[in-house]
């Protein structure tokens, strides 16, 4: 069975980018997900975001690993490449593309089986390199696919379809970043399209690896009462006292500064985010602050959202290697290949 | 004053034989011996003879036993001898072994500080007491020295016992410690020691001995993983990634010490000096795993950068799954395989052929990848260019198939040439220009005579945008689960692995008057199964040769194997996998082929040939095998 191919009604009056494009244009094949699932809400922010940002489709790379979360790559930009790797290693995958070519946008799709258990590993270095990317790890606590086995994430205590308790310790992706020494962790919800889409915009201006972890309930096989990844729960134990707006760097910042404490963090590009609202005392670039702020939410039952952490400084996986700013992709043979009278010199110390 | 000592006596067999014998080196790892020996090895290629060291080693770092071996051979023979003239045993723990492994009428010279056992005499050896370690003890202050230069002074002795130009030494000796004189020194002083003491003690030089010669003058000396990385550099990598593994490590070591010495490039206008001052045209990842680095390489060769990696058969067999994903989805990527000893962890510094099988078909469902045989540093750097002109235009993942002994072991092969003239081939890559000019793209058609369809890198204009995928697909590209739509493209992938035939390394092939007996190898038996040919003719059988350096096979070597009343086939595994693959691929009987496998983990040695195909074709008269061409 083909994906449906989505039809494309020339529907007048949408509105168009600086690109004269519309948000259909950032679109892609139907979904072939069950009806209601978390992450067709992704899929649309994703589209509403470069849609947004004005971004052209050719210069965007979108990569999966293996899962419902990595079939949405095919459903977002038709106009960009895309590859639907293997199951956890669409880390490794994206690490080389973007060191053959630094120039394009990366976005990457994962899920909480395809990034917490198969492909922790390589997570969890593609965050030490601090390859520039977006990684999206859509959470829901559970293996769809396969229908319904427990992931890594699923909390203690929570219940699956079938009644069995989880008595593993989860593995809350934000606390393994912190660890992993990331640049950029923002926890956000399939539900909440007004806190993603500036999010995913702050995630692509960001220079180095940027992992949003989105909670993004299963509707088939994880949204029933005694789940802690369902719409109903999220909704109830939700706590945004972390809010930011996305001022891309075209705009003049003219909003207001409405409070003392709000934090203005320069991104790579240019663009801005400001912190419209933080908890007393709240310091995004403060990691051990961070973690314990996310411990006494947890503490306390809660799943803390917006941009938790973020810092700009470090180097990414190309500043490290001193790479030149075109693409390696693009460099010409000749520029590669040091040539017979370098071969013969170079023999002279083997002889 | 210069003795002849009663032990060291004229065996008529031996006698005056000149740049033709073999000797060991038994020491203990992590002693310092590997530069002695190698100045020893370095010093008979300078003076123009045809030699070999192939350095036995262990899996350890200190302590254990390790073995070099030299071979001299001028006529070029230079595979591992087993019947070795003189043994250096600088290791107690293994004197019994290393004694009884002398030739008889050959030598053992050992450290005479101390008493050998007298159980380990030997009548039909003559024995060379050095005492090397009172006269290190005697002349350096510090320990370490005490030690390091032990190797030295035996080094010396074996200059004067061999006839070594003592000129060739001191000059390599100021090439390499130049810099430092106290080390210099040092050096010049240890070989002076063990120089003179043979001088003086023994009648130098023995009855076989090298003499100069001009037949390795337009040679170089050089190892396996040095040549690979050298060939990489000069095919046009950018990216490379690995997980560090025994014996490849070196090919990426290697590969990063020529990038920064070829491929930094001045950025105009920055400071001189400073950390911006030069772009590196490279970039190496040292991945977490082999999974990763496979995975870098397809995602940096699907966005168009030239990338390989490097591993030995435990890397494989992790990358299987990706290496099923680069098939069929048709990526290409460049694997060196530098192959050890297996199952399992194995041996990992010892030799071996055995991931032909695996790498023939890594990966679950139907995969068939295309591999090349370097059979010495020479062909690695030729077939490591080649490699991924070979992967780009059949964009899938291509093999080259080392071994611990090509790719540790320093080689005397005709010196590398390049053409300027060349440039990479990237296949049916299809830039914006050639998207223009085509109405509608799609990733699995428009097929050409080598079953190869054009592809486009991101970035490239969206006409060009296609979903990669290693679910099932049809030609378009699009997933499907329709029988024939999935098999359409399957099929395709079969017919372009064939078609690959013809643009690999042709085999070698050696043919002599009359013979009916066909020896067919691989890789680096390709010295031993020659000089086996010279002495199964001495014997009185004529014996063709061929050694097949690419798969898929030529049809060559259907042909081949079909011609002769005996056909042998000699690879380093347990379980003939070079005999299966042919037999499987094809459709040869089995049984027309003689297996000869050696996989004990050290090189194969020509007797090893000659006594298989010995025990199955009887010579026309009887005489030993171990007799000398």
């Amino acid at each position: 069975m083909s994906a449906p191919t989505k039809p494309l009604i020339p529907l007048a009056g949408l509105p168009r980018n600086e690109l004269g494009l519309t948000v259909r244009d950032y679109e892609g094949a139907m979904s072939t997900l069950c009806a209601g699932c978390g992450h067709d809400s992704v899929t649309a922010a994703i589209s509403q975001t470069f849609f947004e940002l004005s971004t052209p489709p050719h210069t965007i790379a979108k990569l999966s690993g293996i899962g419902c979360s990595s079939k949405t790559p095919t459903y977002f930009v038709r106009g960009a490449h895309g590859f639907n790797s293997a199951h956890g290693r669409m880390a490794t995958i994206a690490t080389g593309a973007n060191a053959a070519n630094r120039e394009l946008t990366y976005i990457g799709i994962s899920g909480d089986g395809d990034s917490l258990s198969i492909g922790i590993g390589h997570l969890s270095h593609l965050i030490r390199r601090n390859v520039d990317m977006v990684y999206v790890l859509e959470n829901n606590g559970v293996y769809g696919l396969t229908k319904g086995q427990f992931s890594a994430s699923a909390d203690i205590g929570s219940r699956s379809k079938r009644g069995v308790s989880n008595d593993i310790a989860p593995i809350d992706p934000i606390m393994l970043g912190l660890t992993m020494g990331a640049t950029f962790l923002a926890r956000s919800f399939s539900g909440d399209k007004a806190q993603l889409v500036p999010l995913l915009k702050a995630a692509i201006a960001h220079k180095g690896t940027a992992l949003l972890d989105v909670i993004s309930p299963c509707v088939t096989f994880n949204d029933h009462e005694g789940s802690t990844k369902s719409y109903r729960f999220t909704r109830e134990h939700e706590v945004k006292e972390i809010a930011t707006d996305f001022v891309p760097w075209q705009q003049e910042i003219s909003m207001p500064h409405h409070k003392d404490d709000a934090r203005e963090v320069t991104l790579h590009d240019g663009s801005v985010v400001r912190f419209r609202s933080v908890p007393d005392g709240y310091d995004p670039h403060d990691r051990q602050g961070v973690e314990e702020y996310i411990r006494q939410r947890h503490a306390r039952g809660e799943i803390a959202t917006g941009l938790l952490y973020v810092n700009e400084s470090p180097q990414d996986v190309h500043e490290m290697n001193h790479t030149p700013e075109v693409a390696l992709s693009k460099l010409p043979f000749s520029r590669l290949c040091p040539g017979a009278g370098a071969l013969a010199r170079l023999q002279d110390d083997l002889r | 004053m210069t003795t002849t000592l009663p032990h060291q006596r004229e065996d008529p067999t031996r006698a005056g034989r000149v740049n033709d014998f073999a000797l060991k080196l038994a020491n203990v790892n992590g002693t310092g011996s590997a530069s002695a020996n190698a100045l020893l090895m370095q010093a008979i290629f300078r003076m123009g003879i045809p030699v070999s060291g192939k350095n036995l080693f262990p899996s350890n770092i200190q302590g254990l036993p390790t073995w070099y071996e030299i071979r001299v051979n001028h006529t070029g023979f230079t595979a591992r001898a087993l019947d070795y003239d003189l043994m250096v045993a600088m290791n107690s723990q293994t004197y019994a072994q290393d004694i009884a492994e002398v030739a008889p009428g050959g030598y053992v010279l050992y450290d005479s500080s101390w008493p050998l056992e007298p159980s380990l005499a030997r009548e039909d050896v003559g024995f060379l007491g050095v005492p090397l370690a009172k006269m290190c003890l005697e002349n350096f202050a510090t320990s370490r020295e005490r030690v390091l230069m032990k190797n030295v002074a035996y080094a010396g002795a074996l200059v004067a016992l061999l006839d070594v130009d003592l000129a060739v030494i001191a000059t390599l000796l100021n090439e390499s410690y130049g810099r430092n004189e106290k080390l210099l020194t040092s050096n010049q002083t240890a070989l002076r020691l063990g120089y003179d003491f043979a001088r003086e003690n023994f009648t130098c030089p023995l009855e076989f001995r090298v003499a100069p010669l001009a037949s390795t003058s337009r040679s170089i000396l050089i190892d396996g993983n040095t040549a690979s990385a050298l060939g990489c550099l000069y095919a046009g990598a950018t990216v490379a990634a690995w997980y560090p593994i025994t014996p490849a490590t070196a090919l990426m070591d290697n590969f990063t010490a020529l990038c920064a010495k070829y491929r930094r490039e001045p950025v105009d206008g920055a400071v001189a000096g400073s950390p911006d001052s030069t772009v590196n045209n490279y970039l190496i990842l040292q991945a977490e795993d082999e999974i990763a680095a496979i995975g870098m390489v397809l995602g940096a060769s699907w966005n168009g950068a030239r990338s390989f990696t490097s591993t030995s058969g435990p890397g494989i067999s992790l990358m299987s799954e990706l290496l099923g994903l680069a098939y069929y989805t048709e990526i290409p990527a460049v694997i060196f395989d530098v192959q050890r000893t297996g199952p399992s962890t194995g041996m990992p510094t010892r030799t071996q052929q055995a991931d032909i099988l695996l790498c023939a078909y890594a990966s679950h469902g139907d995969t068939k990848h295309i591999l090349l045989f370097p059979a010495n540093p020479h062909e690695c750097f030729e077939f490591a260019v080649q490699s991924f002109d070979v992967a780009e235009h059949f964009q899938t993942p291509v093999f080259v198939l080392s071994d611990l002994d090509i790719g540790m072991n320093d080689w005397v092969v005709p010196e590398l040439t390049w053409d300027d003239d060349y440039t990479w081939d990237r296949g049916r890559l299809l830039d914006d220009t050639d998207l223009s000019e085509i109405a509608e793209f799609f990733r699995y058609t428009d097929e050409d005579e080598d079953f190869v369809t054009p592809r486009t890198v991101p970035g490239s204009d969206p006409k060009g945008a296609y979903f990669i995928r290693g679910s099932g697909h049809d030609k378009f590209g699009k997933y499907t689960e329709v029988p024939d739509e999935y098999q359409e493209v399957v099929d395709r992938l079969k017919k372009k692995h064939a078609a690959a035939a013809s643009a690999l390394p042709a085999p070698i092939e050696v043919r002599r008057e009359g013979a009916r007996v066909g020896i067919v190898t691989v890789g680096s038996c390709d010295l031993a199964v020659r000089e086996a040919i010279e002495n199964l003719a001495t014997l009185g059988i004529a014996a063709n040769f061929l050694r097949v350096r690419g798969f898929p096979f030529a049809q060559s070597v259907r042909r081949f194997v079909e011609e002769h009343e005996h056909c042998f086939v000699v690879e380093q595994n347990r379980d003939a996998q070079l005999r299966s693959l042919i037999a499987v691929e094809t459709q040869l009987d089995i049984t027309k082929m003689h297996p000869v496998v050696h996989y004990g983990g050290f090189p194969l040695s020509a007797v090893q040939v000659v006594d298989a195909v010995t025990a199955i074709v009887t010579p026309p008269r009887v005489t030993s095998t171990k007799e000398r061409p």
